[in-house]
């Protein structure tokens, strides 16, 4: 028995290396009660200088739409629906786990948090957040529409 | 099949057209409103720099400057922490107010786009938009085959209530509404991807910003050298971020503009797909075109009285249609009954064969003559039932047959049955028509022509045996006529003349009888009412012991309180002796039938009336109803004025109030008297004058004297190059005849 459970885990270290130097963070993002429609929201990942790294989450799924999250849309290129949802509503909240590699935690890169919502605002990096293990469980406010955001791994 | 284009998405997509309908109306008093609080700057009056200065002088943090489709202004800026955005002037830049969207109309909106069911509802508007596009075009395209081509689509139209409601409001909307829908489908296709929207494509991020210090915004050459009126969008770079730009959107491209030179530092012009979605977009909204947001707000709120008069229409040609047990499709039938009725009785004869033959084990489809195909797959032979309308002209249910019998390809044995009632001289002349028009194309004849007299259920049993023979199988008709539902109607007055000079004439005035004290509560509580009637529509009244009912013209409208008829008695006539010995208070039973085809155009021409005897009845109440006061002219025969003067009292009081133009009798017991007729021709040089200036000549009365009028009239307009017939077919000389 105790042998299967051995060979079990070892196959999944040789099967999903990454895993094993990834960590699960959970996004916490609660919206003001702005009274429109859906909010677009692109969640990501920048350096210290605000230079674009990668896509954490996309809500909001008409891309032709996604230029209006400004910051973000000048810095992705790649597809990104795979990890695109739904617009969040005025007042609703959104919670999601994503795979963050090790060797970004801790390193200078910053989540940030670009908005927008039809006949309204568009926010660009309206919430910055350093990805550091000692500001998890935090929660910021943004400028826009973001009530609150917080992040826990 | 045009109608079927037009009532099958009118019935199916009504909800959606009405749900699109309200809320666009709803929404394009939005720009009309925008429009009322500011007028625009014209060209050349205020540059983007100038405007995005004065908006800086009066806030803190500014984020975006956008102008609207509708030309409306909205500053997005940050006080602090705190995100907000003021409503602006854009001819001067100065603060208006705080900018708040109105929730009302985001919820309309968003009803308008997608029902608020996400993508199925779009695609559900889209459809919406569709089905519009096909009612305009099918609605249209009847307009103008029933008027007689599209150079007449602006005739008055006659016809029910209900029909002339739908079309006058269909004729004066029929324009936006196609703009409406068309706009709205290419919306739709562009919102599903199948069509360019006009996504605006952002020029690839430059690294040569100089990220100097900021200059003043009114000083940048890129944003100076742009009007307010081309303005689209302004984007103001982050505070804190001396590498970021501003973004001008513009109505010709997008560009980056250097915060601290002014210089544009890439530039997209907008493809042609953006320009024509801005226009298709303002086409559709009428944004920034307030007039013609009014013009799609009037027509849009034409649309939930279209469908609710067009769903009356069709429900009423649905109901008017008796229903057939086993009425099999027209392609799958071996026999073909084709029925040609004014009022519904000869449908109750094809009801009888029709199941007589189904019986006999055929597939039999029975339709209206006016559905005549050009092919029947498997027909083996047509049987045609028809009556004849007034003196010869086909009823309701075939007008359109002799026209369509051209189309048809394969000839059918066929076997023609005439209704109709041999004390008239046209007896079955329809019927007659239409067999030698069959026979002139050469279809073959199952049986010869035949023709029932006064519904006689002998002769059609008679007939199916014949036609049983030739069939090779034993037919059996028993017909028995359906008794019409009727209302009751209590005798509320009488007023006699006439019996002097041998032609006693009754005018009678029913009312709804009151509700008795044993009838349920709520008909107690409702006042008794009569069902809708005008002058000139028929009541049908079955005399005690006749299944045959006998049609008398109305004289009034149920308006007036009152069912009025005008009754002379007939020697040995059991209908008119039925009536003329009720006394007030006494009920009978009968039923309303209406007569569109004898009514009064709208509109102010002159109208000439002319009627002999009781053919009075309705033209008094044309007259009685002539509230517009449009010159009317009664020509009218009687006996002797001592005696049958019919509404004697009544007309001098429409010639006092003018309701009645002129009054002409001529009466045939006097000395120097005469008929109807000859006064007419006494008064050519009036009535010519009154054709010319489009006068509707409207005749009520007995056979002989219209026969004489028509003579009259005809030698009248003869030498203004007019033809009687020419009259009759654009509705400008009608007939009741009886």
């Amino acid at each position: 028995m105790k042998k299967y459970a051995v060979a079990l885990g070892l196959a999944a270290a040789i099967a999903f290396p990454a895993l094993a130097q990834a960590k699960t963070v959970t996004l916490n993002t609660t919206l003001k009660g702005y009274g429109g429609n859906g909010a677009y929201l692109a969640i990501y990942l920048t350096d210290a200088q605000g230079k674009f790294h990668s896509t954490l989450r996309v809500a909001g799924g008409k891309a032709k739409y996604h230029s209006h999250l400004r910051d973000w849309s000048r810095g992705e290129r790649r597809n990104v629906d795979g990890i695109t949802g739904a617009s969040v509503g005025s007042g609703q909240s959104l919670k999601v786990s994503v795979n963050v590699a090790d060797a970004l935690i801790d390193a200078g890169y910053q989540i940030r948090i670009d908005s927008a919502v039809e006949n309204g605002r568009e926010n660009a990096a309206e919430v910055v957040v350093p990805l550091t293990a000692a500001n998890a469980g935090k929660p910021v406010s943004g400028k826009g529409y973001v009530k609150s955001f917080s992040f826990d791994m | 099949m045009l109608r079927q284009f037009h009532a099958l998405p009118g019935l199916l997509a009504a909800i959606l057209v009405v749900m699109l309908a309200v809320t666009g109306a709803i929404l394009s008093l939005d720009p009309i409103l925008q429009r009322a609080a500011n007028t625009p700057p014209t060209a050349g009056q205020i540059s983007v720099a100038a405007l995005a200065e004065a908006v800086t002088a009066n806030h803190r943090e500014v984020d975006r400057i956008v102008k609207t489709a509708s030309g409306a202004v909205i500053a997005y800026y940050f006080d602090g922490d705190r995100a907000a955005a003021d409503l602006v002037d854009p001819k001067s830049g100065q603060t208006i107010g705080p900018y708040a969207p109105s929730d009302f109309i985001r919820f309309v909106t968003n009803l308008h786009r997608s029902f608020l069911m996400g993508d199925a509802g779009r695609a559900a508007a889209g459809i919406g938009a569709l089905a519009m596009v096909v009612l305009s075009i099918s609605g249209a395209m009847m307009l103008a085959a029933r008027m007689g081509g599209w150079t007449a689509i602006l005739r008055p139209v006659c016809g029910t209530a209900s029909q002339r409601w739908h079309t006058e409001l269909g004729r004066f909307a029929v324009l936006g509404l196609m703009l409406s829908a068309l706009t709205g489908c290419y919306m739709s296709l562009a919102t599903f991807g199948a069509l360019p929207d006009g996504a605006i494509v952002e020029p690839s991020v430059l690294t040569d910003v100089n990220g100097g210090a900021r200059a003043p915004v009114a000083q940048l050459a890129a944003l100076k050298s742009v009007d307010v009126t081309d303005l689209r969008e302004l984007a103001f770079p982050k505070a804190g971020d001396l590498s970021d730009f501003y973004v001008l959107n513009t109505a010709q491209g997008i560009g980056h503009v250097d915060a601290a030179t002014g210089a544009m530092l890439g530039y997209q012009p907008h493809g042609l797909g953006r320009q024509v979605y801005e226009t298709i977009y303002m086409l559709h909204t009428g944004q920034g075109l307030w007039p013609l947001a009014l013009i799609l707000a009037l027509a849009a709120l034409t649309v939930p009285f279209l469908s609710a008069f067009g769903a009356l229409i069709w429900w009423k040609r649905r109901s008017a249609l008796p229903r057939i047990p086993h009425n099999v499709g027209a392609q799958s039938a071996d026999t073909i009954i084709l029925v040609g009725s004014e009022g519904n009785s000869t449908w109750g004869f094809a009801g009888t064969l029709h199941a007589a033959l189904t019986q006999a084990g055929h597939r039999v489809h029975t339709a209206p003559m006016n559905r005549l195909v050009p092919a029947y797959a498997n027909a083996a032979r047509m049987l045609i039932l028809t009556a004849t309308y007034g003196d010869g002209a086909a009823p309701a249910s075939a007008k359109r047959f002799l026209a369509r019998l051209d189309a048809v390809k394969h000839p059918l044995p066929v076997a023609v049955l005439g209704f109709g009632d041999r004390s008239f001289p046209h007896f079955c002349r329809f019927a007659e028509d239409v067999a030698a028009a069959l026979h002139a194309r050469g279809w073959p004849v199952l049986s010869k022509l035949a023709c029932i007299d006064r519904q006689s259920a002998q002769e059609f049993a008679r007939w199916g045996k014949d036609l049983g023979n030739t069939l090779g199988t034993e037919l059996t008709l028993t017909h028995v006529a359906a008794r019409p539902k009727t209302i009751a109607l209590e005798l509320i007055e009488r007023v006699d003349y006439g019996a002097e000079v041998q032609a006693p004439t009754v005018i009678l005035r029913f009312a709804a009888p009151k509700a008795t004290l044993n009838a349920s509560f709520w008909r107690r509580l409702r006042a008794p009412r009569l069902p809708e009637f005008e002058p000139g529509d028929l009541v049908g009244i079955l005399p005690p012991g006749s299944d045959l009912p006998r049609f008398y013209s109305l004289a009034s409208s149920n308006r007036d309180g009152v069912l009025e008829i005008c009754v002379r008695k007939h020697p040995g006539g059991l209908c008119s002796s039925f009536l003329h010995e009720l006394e007030p208070g006494v009920r009978i039973e009968a039923f309303l039938r209406k007569n569109p085809a004898f009514r009064p155009a709208r509109g102010k021409a002159p109208l000439i009336l002319i009627g002999a005897g009781t053919g009075i009845g309705p033209l008094a109440g044309f007259i009685r109803h002539n509230a517009g006061r449009r010159r009317v002219h009664l020509y009218w025969g009687g006996r002797d004025p001592a005696s049958d003067f019919l509404y004697e009292g009544e007309m001098t009081k429409y010639l006092a109030d003018r309701r009645l133009t002129h009054l002409s009798t001529i009466f045939s017991r006097v000395s120097g008297g005469g008929y109807v007729q000859d006064r007419i021709a006494s008064d050519a040089n009036e009535l010519r004058d009154l054709i010319q200036r489009g006068a509707q000549v409207l005749v009520c009365g007995g056979r002989d004297m219209a026969t004489g009028v028509a003579r009259g009239l005809e030698a009248i307009i003869g030498p203004m190059g007019l033809e009687l017939q020419t009259l009759k077919s654009t509705g400008r000389y009608l007939e009741d005849v009886y």
